[in-house]
């Protein structure tokens, strides 16, 4: 009895697995076919490799640009998020200030908030306002501090043992000596959680980056890909292999930096964050 | 504590106490805490408590685009807006929609993640490598993942390929009665591995020693998954069902490229892609800001209806 529900436990989460995992095979396959499969019988293929779909669709959308536009937009938003979080999240965690119940309850309010029914007002305060549409400032600003990440910063600080600080504090260290020596070394792994949580929000970001370019060389790569998707793609005659290429050159560098942040990045890390 | 400790450093420096307390009371043992603290609250009044604003007064007023430096006036309409765009087929056809999306997207969500968490949780070979499967679509971009998928369910794709002469006509994209729900397959597949996590996190606060009474007391795993697994995570799955909602409700990037824009023929149009139309495609930000609002008060209410019915149970 026991032994069967075992085993029907792996067939259950290996199929779904399985399913999980096939696109990815596709996508993979596929960037590097010659003509990608439609037929079941051929989704191991032996021949055909090529790697004429990147240099196809680069011709087209210009992939270095497009991920180097994606990169900065990345990098500023990592920045902003690293710099500013830790000030928010220690502050929060860990000091007693005016203010200090405020922001916590902006940071549980702001993460039901979605983006998108920001995007009217935004768009005319950005571009229209401010005149930052097609440059990176206007992509980056809405993504600009990611109140997820404060928040996980929030909880790793709160769980460190309060002697720690008040020892510094005797010892005469100032709250942004004590943040920078002794804080921040010993949230690593929340540092870890961040950088990927926070890296995936524009990295991958669709809607926003879509809106405000209108200049294709300043599009990232998932807004030129899109383009591909619906407008270059219909007028080409054998579109597929180039745009497997473009999703796999697109997926790629978060898979990557999933596979080398896995060991850090547990569930309980989620939980907290989520939970409050 | 830590601030009665400054507190009493400072006390030491400061032989003025009382005025010193007064003014501890206001500022806090650190007041450098709002200099920290104060970049991540002027990012957030900008970015959401300000534009949140100014949608509900776009909403109200007859608003429209000017060149730069041009004042026009743009005069209070009242709830104008608000009876153009309910009173608009398309948009009440959006809402249908998401209806359709959230039948099929969110029951399957919480019940397929809550089944996997668990077998997970009972501790099987591969356990990390099963939640690394799973967790890998949720991180992938979206345009990347419609890409493959729209490859898969088109016409000649591999997914009618295998189902044979089972393969639905027209095809499932831009097939009237199967466009929403294809998009709604698609985004619990990419999504579930979040809520795998979230109930894998919350399935580590479930005492074991209930699971044990409960098989003293001869329950079978169905049993025992119904009665002590189900209720013993029911914050998460109020979660789970609000986060859920909150997805279905904002759908753009999947019906923008997966149906090429909402087709067919409006089947799959989400009320965020109206937003984006009416806005600023159309020009219209007034009616497109009202759309925005109702959207809002609708996730409000399916929120609180998903808590109350979630905790009455």
């Amino acid at each position: 009895m026991r032994r069967w529900s075992g085993a029907l436990r792996h067939v259950l989460l290996g199929l779904m697995a399985l399913v999980f995992a096939f696109p990815f095979f596709f996508m993979l396959v596929g960037a590097f076919q010659e003509n990608p499969t439609n037929t079941p019988d051929r989704l191991l293929p032996t021949s055909g490799w090529t790697t004429e779909n990147f240099t196809r669709i680069d011709s087209r959308i210009d992939l270095a640009g497009s991920l180097l536009n994606s990169l900065v937009f990345t990098g500023g938003v990592l920045l902003g998020t690293v710099v500013c979080g830790t000030l928010a999240g220690y502050a929060v965690a860990r000091l007693d200030f005016l203010g200090r119940r405020l922001t916590w309850v902006l940071m549980l309010l702001v993460q039901m908030v979605p983006f998108q029914l920001l995007m009217i007002p935004l768009y005319v305060q950005i571009t229209r306002g401010y005149g930052l549409g097609d440059t990176y400032l206007g992509m980056i600003l809405p993504f600009a501090i990611n109140t997820t990440a404060v928040f996980i910063f929030t909880q790793f600080f709160r769980a460190l043992p309060r002697e720690m600080f008040e020892a510094a504090r005797i010892d005469g260290a100032g709250e942004l000596r004590i943040l920078r020596s002794i804080a921040l070394p010993l949230v690593r792994p929340a540092l870890a959680t961040v950088v990927l949580v926070t890296f995936i929000g524009p990295w991958n970001e669709f809607l926003w980056p879509f809106l405000i370019t209108k200049d294709a060389t300043m599009q990232p790569l998932a807004v030129s890909l899109a383009n591909y998707i619906s407008n270059v793609a219909q007028s080409t005659a054998n579109p597929n292999g180039a745009i497997l290429a473009g999703a796999a050159a697109l997926a790629f560098p978060v898979v990557v930096l999933f596979c080398l942040f896995q060991r850090y990045f547990t569930a309980s890390d989620l939980g907290s964050a989520v939970k409050g | 504590m830590t601030a009665v400790t400054t507190g009493a450093r400072t006390g030491r420096t400061h032989p003025s106490a009382p005025a010193g307390r007064t003014r501890r009371r206001w500022w806090g043992g650190q007041p450098i805490g709002t200099l920290f603290a104060a970049p991540y609250l002027v990012f957030v009044l900008a970015i959401f408590a300000y534009p949140l604003g100014f949608a509900a007064y776009i909403s109200v007023h007859d608003y429209f685009f000017t060149a730069p430096g041009v004042e026009v006036d743009k005069p209070f309409v009242g709830l104008d807006n608000f009876v153009t765009v309910l009173t608009d087929p398309q948009v009440l056809a959006s809402f249908r929609n998401t209806a359709v999306f959230l039948v099929i997207n969110v029951p399957l969500t919480v019940v397929l993640a809550l089944v996997l968490a668990s077998a997970l949780n009972a501790g099987v070979r591969w356990a990390s490598v099963y939640r690394v499967a799973y967790y890998v679509p949720y991180l992938t971009a979206s345009v990347s993942l419609v890409g493959v998928w729209m490859l898969l369910f088109s016409s000649g794709g591999l997914v009618n390929a295998v189902l044979g002469p089972l393969a639905p006509d027209p095809s499932w994209l831009i097939n009237k009665g199967l466009a929403m729900p294809t998009i709604a397959l698609y985004v619990t597949w990419k999504q579930l591995g979040f809520y795998v996590l979230l109930y894998l996190a919350a399935l580590q606060n479930v005492p074991r020693e209930l699971y044990e009474s409960a098989e003293t007391d001869g329950a079978n795993g169905f049993q025992r998954f119904l009665n002590v697994t189900v209720p013993g995570v029911r914050s998460a799955t109020t979660l789970a069902l609000i986060l859920a909602i909150i997805t279905g409700t904002n759908l753009f990037t999947e019906p923008y490229l997966l149906t090429n824009g909402g087709g067919p023929d409006g089947a799959s149009t989400t009320p965020v892609l109206l937003i984006y139309q009416r806005g600023i495609q159309q020009q219209n930000p007034d009616t497109a800001a009202a759309i925005g609002m109702l959207l809002v008060i609708v996730v409000g209410l399916l929120s609180l209806a998903a808590n109350r019915l979630n905790r009455e149970k």
